[in-house]
């Protein structure tokens, strides 16, 4: 008796997970897959989380609407655990076991260059939404984020026409991001007639939290009665004690405005924004720009993620940004296949949330308009200057010996992303 | 001179055509007459105020700052009405008709008034006002035009901020001004800036005479704006005497500026050093005098700081107690953990320091993963209060800040306490006596179970008040004690295991080597030097700066 029941039992579950299977596979043939790399442990996991809700978001969007081609849309998400070498494995187990069609990922520049090679490699397709140094163009990577001559350039040259600043520190963390982006700066200052004198540059590690000696020096080299401003290419959570020690040593914005490229929305949500009132951060969106389609898209978020209080950032929008541009490039070219994506790709455009429109350029980059905001005592970004029009990203920098005679284009007939204009040449060097 | 000057209070044309300085000057004195009250029944006043005002509805902020100007050079103390509440960006504008109103946030609506007399205009939504946006050069332009216009305000500190401002900005006819106020001055620190303004504004339009004694005056100020203009004055003079005067004055000051530097870079060595000594204090009992190779210590920091944030978070108007109470809470709160941990885990692998490390580490990842999934992978906002904010100004180049002075005094009161209990309490003796020879102490009686588990108590429970302290300086979030188990360990080792007195001597030691080293060579390199030099030490002396003796030890 007890065994008939057990066997009945073995059957039905056998069966069950078999239907379970089929309707797996069956599912599996009429939908889309569509991979998310984002952190979601470690230390990364604070700013990245948001990212992988912000895809899954514009999936269900897209999947009310009915899809792309008729298809579902069926996220995959994994965890690559703020774990560069992991980064690359799990690009692997998404392109070859899960099949992704694309990839919405990564944040730091070190995980995107660990996932290069394999992109290349099983010609996968990246989408990579935030700000970076440049210096790349890989033909599998579409690069929505800011260049830095859409963010760090533009910042600077705010500063010297607008607030008439003569004397610069240059501020960041010890990594491969503030590094070029500093020099790229650096060479630029020269060539704008700074004298080197004029120029501080201080590095410190990852989540450095002793900023006295630093604030102290900043507060002494801006003395001298010149116009003083901090460049800070600081990363994440070190702002915090950074800005706080400012504040405590007496350095106000107006005193020593400091310019920061990786302080958004979401950095300040978490903190007391008191002692930041006034300083800078230039972005290409900011939640608090009045567009309909802002309005619409920060709704959207609120309502997915069930809460009020989450703030949209820089990034969000990059990342809905390639989305679209990705949609619409399957949608014009009537297949997921990669190689047609990519080539269907080039000349798109969407609009962006601040009413303008971003249009992928031939360099696997996309134009961008150049925002510059003072920080409110509410957390949110008042918008105190922007360019006339969307800047085109530059992927090989103007201003740094041995770029300034590359450029990306991945059109034929160079079809390279570091060709040589003097030699006529394309480099090949991949990553 | 006063007709002279109310003309040129009102003429704006005329005035637009001078230097900015000039207006400033103008401004302040034309503040310091009595003419303001004539403006008010003028019936003009308010078209007076309107080409200004309307400039301040425009979206450039090129066109407001001159609206500002206009504003302040109208003479008409109604200015101040708008100029205030612009600084505090509480001015908006209808977008009706147009009227500027000062608008405060009620609920969903804003509640206007009108900013010339205050009487309220009712209740409106966000959509039908918008605000004036103001930018860093406005606010420094409002400021200034505010102190311009406050030079006899009653408040020292504000009449401090407005001889400063004119300073720093060089006015014109800065000495006449100030001499005209010098005397009336009672408060001795704004009188000594006001000398010194004078003195600065003698270099400008004195003779030659004047100008030395104006000089060897000025040597002993050390205002930055004293000192960029001797080094103006040496580079313009050239070898004449009032150039030598500025050269032999510019020693002095570099001199004592010098001195200054060197007591700022003992004093953030020593807030580094007590920040490392709160930290390793904890660690140094638990490892130091038990021998416990306790990973998930940072964790117990973390704990600490977490602590103090949900302290905050149930106290929301007690902000300036809420870090009292987080000082025994945060000890109750790690110590507990600490407790479980030992009895738990710990206390069965004794004599095992691979698997205690392991096990600890296990521990560490645990908790850090509790917070996470618990409060949040976001780092919470642990805020200060207001007497941890600012710094004591002792003068112009040495400014010592509060939230550093306060941790290390804490840091020095928790080391005597924790000294005090090791020596003159029975827990104490405890304590030293298992952790000297075990098996001794069992033998005479103390039960070195319990023994154990409140010495890895007591040590977890400090980690745990360093934990408040940290969430004053740092981020509080789940990676907080990872970024401080490393230094711990650094610290103990150094100072020599079981060495409480090594502890603080090798925590504040390596805070002021830091803090040496790191204007030359960088804060990355300098943590590097640092760590080579352990290394370095511990291979010629591995029992650290303190050694324990005795025959127990050499076991």
């Amino acid at each position: 008796m007890v065994s008939k029941t057990l066997k009945k039992l073995a059957v039905t579950s056998v069966l069950a997970t078999a239907s379970l299977i089929g309707s797996g596979m069956g599912m599996a043939a009429d939908t889309i897959k569509v991979g998310v790399l984002h952190s979601l442990s470690g230390t990364m996991a604070i700013s990245e989380t948001t990212l992988k809700d912000t895809v899954l978001m514009m999936i269900d969007q897209q999947n009310k609407k009915g899809g792309v081609l008729g298809k579902k849309l069926e996220p995959v998400v994994v965890d690559p655990a703020s774990n560069w070498p992991l980064f690359a494995e799990k690009t692997r187990e998404l392109l070859s076991k899960e099949k992704v069609d694309v990839i919405f990922g990564c944040w730091t520049s070190v995980s995107r260059k660990s996932v290069l090679p394999v992109l290349e490699e099983l010609n996968g397709l990246l989408f990579y939404p935030v700000q970076y140094e440049g210096e790349e163009s890989s033909r599998n990577v579409f690069y929505t984020g800011a260049a830095p001559n859409q963010q760090a350039i533009p910042a600077v040259d705010y500063l010297i026409n607008e607030v008439g600043v003569k004397r610069w520190v240059l501020a960041g963390t010890d990594y491969v991001y503030p590094r070029t982006t500093n020099k790229i700066l650096e060479a630029y200052l020269k060539a704008k007639g700074v004298k080197p004198d004029d120029i501080m540059i201080n590095y410190t590690p990852f989540g450095h939290s002793d900023w006295q000696s630093i604030v102290s020096d900043i507060k002494k080299f801006g003395s001298t009665g010149k116009k003083t401003a901090v460049v800070s290419t600081i990363n994440g959570d070190a702002n915090v004690p950074f800005y706080k020690e400012l504040g405590n040593q007496g350095i106000s914005s107006e005193d020593i405005p400091v310019v920061a490229f990786s302080v958004g929305e979401e950095e300040l949500a978490g903190i007391d924004t008191k002692p930041l009132v006034g300083h800078l951060a230039a972005w290409n969106y900011f939640m608090s720009v009045d567009t309909p389609e802002n309005e619409k898209f920060i709704d959207a978020w609120h309502k997915f993620i069930k809460d009020d209080k989450r703030v949209t950032n820089d990034p969000m929008e990059a990342t809905m940004i390639g989305f679209n541009l990705w949609v619409k490039a399957v949608e014009k070219a009537k297949t997921t296949n990669v190689d047609k994506v990519i080539d269907t790709m080039i000349g798109l455009e969407t609009p962006n949330l601040t009413g303008g429109t971003a249009k992928v350029l031939k360099n696997h980059h996309i134009t961008k308009p150049v925002l510059i905001g003072e920080i409110q005592d509410d957390g949110q970004f008042e918008v105190v200057w922007k360019t006339d029009k969307e800047v085109p990203g530059d992927a090989w920098s103007d201003y740094l010996e041995g770029s300034k005679d590359l450029i990306a284009d991945w059109t034929k007939p160079i079809y390279c992303g570091n060709y040589n204009v003097k030699t006529k040449k394309c480099a090949g060097q991949k990553y | 001179m006063t007709t002279f000057l109310r003309r040129t209070g009102m003429q704006i044309p005329w005035l637009k055509l001078l230097a900015r300085h000039h207006v400033i000057w103008c401004l302040v004195v034309s503040a310091l007459l009595p003419l303001n009250s004539y403006a008010a029944d003028d019936p003009a006043a308010n078209n007076r105020l309107e080409p200004a005002l309307k400039l301040l509805k425009t979206g450039s902020f090129k066109e407001k700052l001159h609206a500002i100007e206009l504003l302040a050079a109208s003479g008409d103390p109604l200015a101040l009405n708008y100029l205030k509440p612009l600084l505090q960006a509480r001015l908006y504008y209808r977008k009706d008709n147009g009227d500027i109103v000062i608008a405060e946030r009620e609920g969903s609506q804003y509640q206007l008034t009108a900013p010339v007399d205050g009487t309220a205009l009712g209740r409106v939504k966000k959509r039908s006002i918008k605000k004036i946006t103001i930018n860093n050069a406005m606010r420094r332009l409002l400021r200034e035009k505010i102190a311009g216009l406050s030079l006899t305000n009653p408040d020292p500190k504000i009449r401090e901020a407005a001889v400063n401002e004119m300073i720093t900005s060089r006015a014109n006819g800065l000495a006449r001004t100030l001499k005209g106020l010098v005397d009336q001055e009672e408060d001795a620190s704004v009188k000594a800036l006001m000398q010194t303004g004078i003195a600065l504004g003698v270099l400008d339009t004195g003779t030659d005479e004047e100008k030395i004694a104006a000089i060897s005056q000025l040597s002993h100020s050390l205002n930055p704006a004293v000192r960029n203009r001797l080094e103006q004055l040496s580079a313009d003079a050239g070898t004449s005497k009032i150039g030598k005067a500025a050269r032999k004055a510019l020693v002095t000051i570099e001199g004592r500026v010098a001195f200054y530097n060197h007591i700022e870079t003992l004093f953030f060595g020593l807030s580094l050093g007590s920040v490392l000594v709160l930290a390793a204090i904890g660690l140094a009992i638990t490892f130091g005098v038990m021998g416990v190779i306790n990973m998930a210590h940072g964790e117990l920091i973390m704990l600490g700081a977490y602590t103090t944030y949900l302290i905050q978070q149930m106290m929301p108007a007690y902000i300036g107690w809420s870090l009292l109470v987080a000082v025994p809470a945060a000890f109750l709160v790690s110590g507990a953990v600490g407790i479980v941990i030992e009895r738990g885990i710990i206390r069965f692998l004794y004599g095992r320091p691979l698997e205690t490390l392991l096990a600890t580490f296990g521990v560490s990842l645990i908790l850090q993963q509790i917070v996470r999934t618990v409060i949040s992978p976001q780092n919470v906002p642990v805020l200060n209060p207001s007497w941890m904010s600012g710094s004591l100004q002792v003068n112009s180049v040495l400014s010592l800040t509060y939230n550093r002075l306060y941790i290390i005094v804490f840091s020095l009161a928790v080391f005597i306490a924790l000294f005090l209990v090791l020596k003159k309490t029975r827990l104490g003796l405890g304590v030293r006596a298992v952790s000297q020879n075990r098996a001794m102490a069992r033998a005479m009686g103390v039960r070195s179970g319990r023994v154990d588990a409140m010495t890895f108590g007591l040590g977890s429970g400090i980690a745990g008040v360093a934990g408040v302290a940290l969430s004053q300086l740092t981020n509080v979030g789940p990676n907080l004690g990872q970024s401080y188990i490393i230094d711990s360990f650094m610290v103990v080792v150094f100072g020599g295991v079981g060495s409480l007195l090594g502890t603080l001597v090798a925590g504040l030691s390596l805070g002021v080597a830091n803090k040496i080293l790191e204007p030359s060579v960088g804060a990355v390199l300098a943590k590097i030097l640092v760590l080579v030099f352990i290394i370095l030490f511990i291979q010629k002396r591995p029992r650290g700066l303190f050694p324990q003796k005795g025959r127990a030890v050499e076991n």
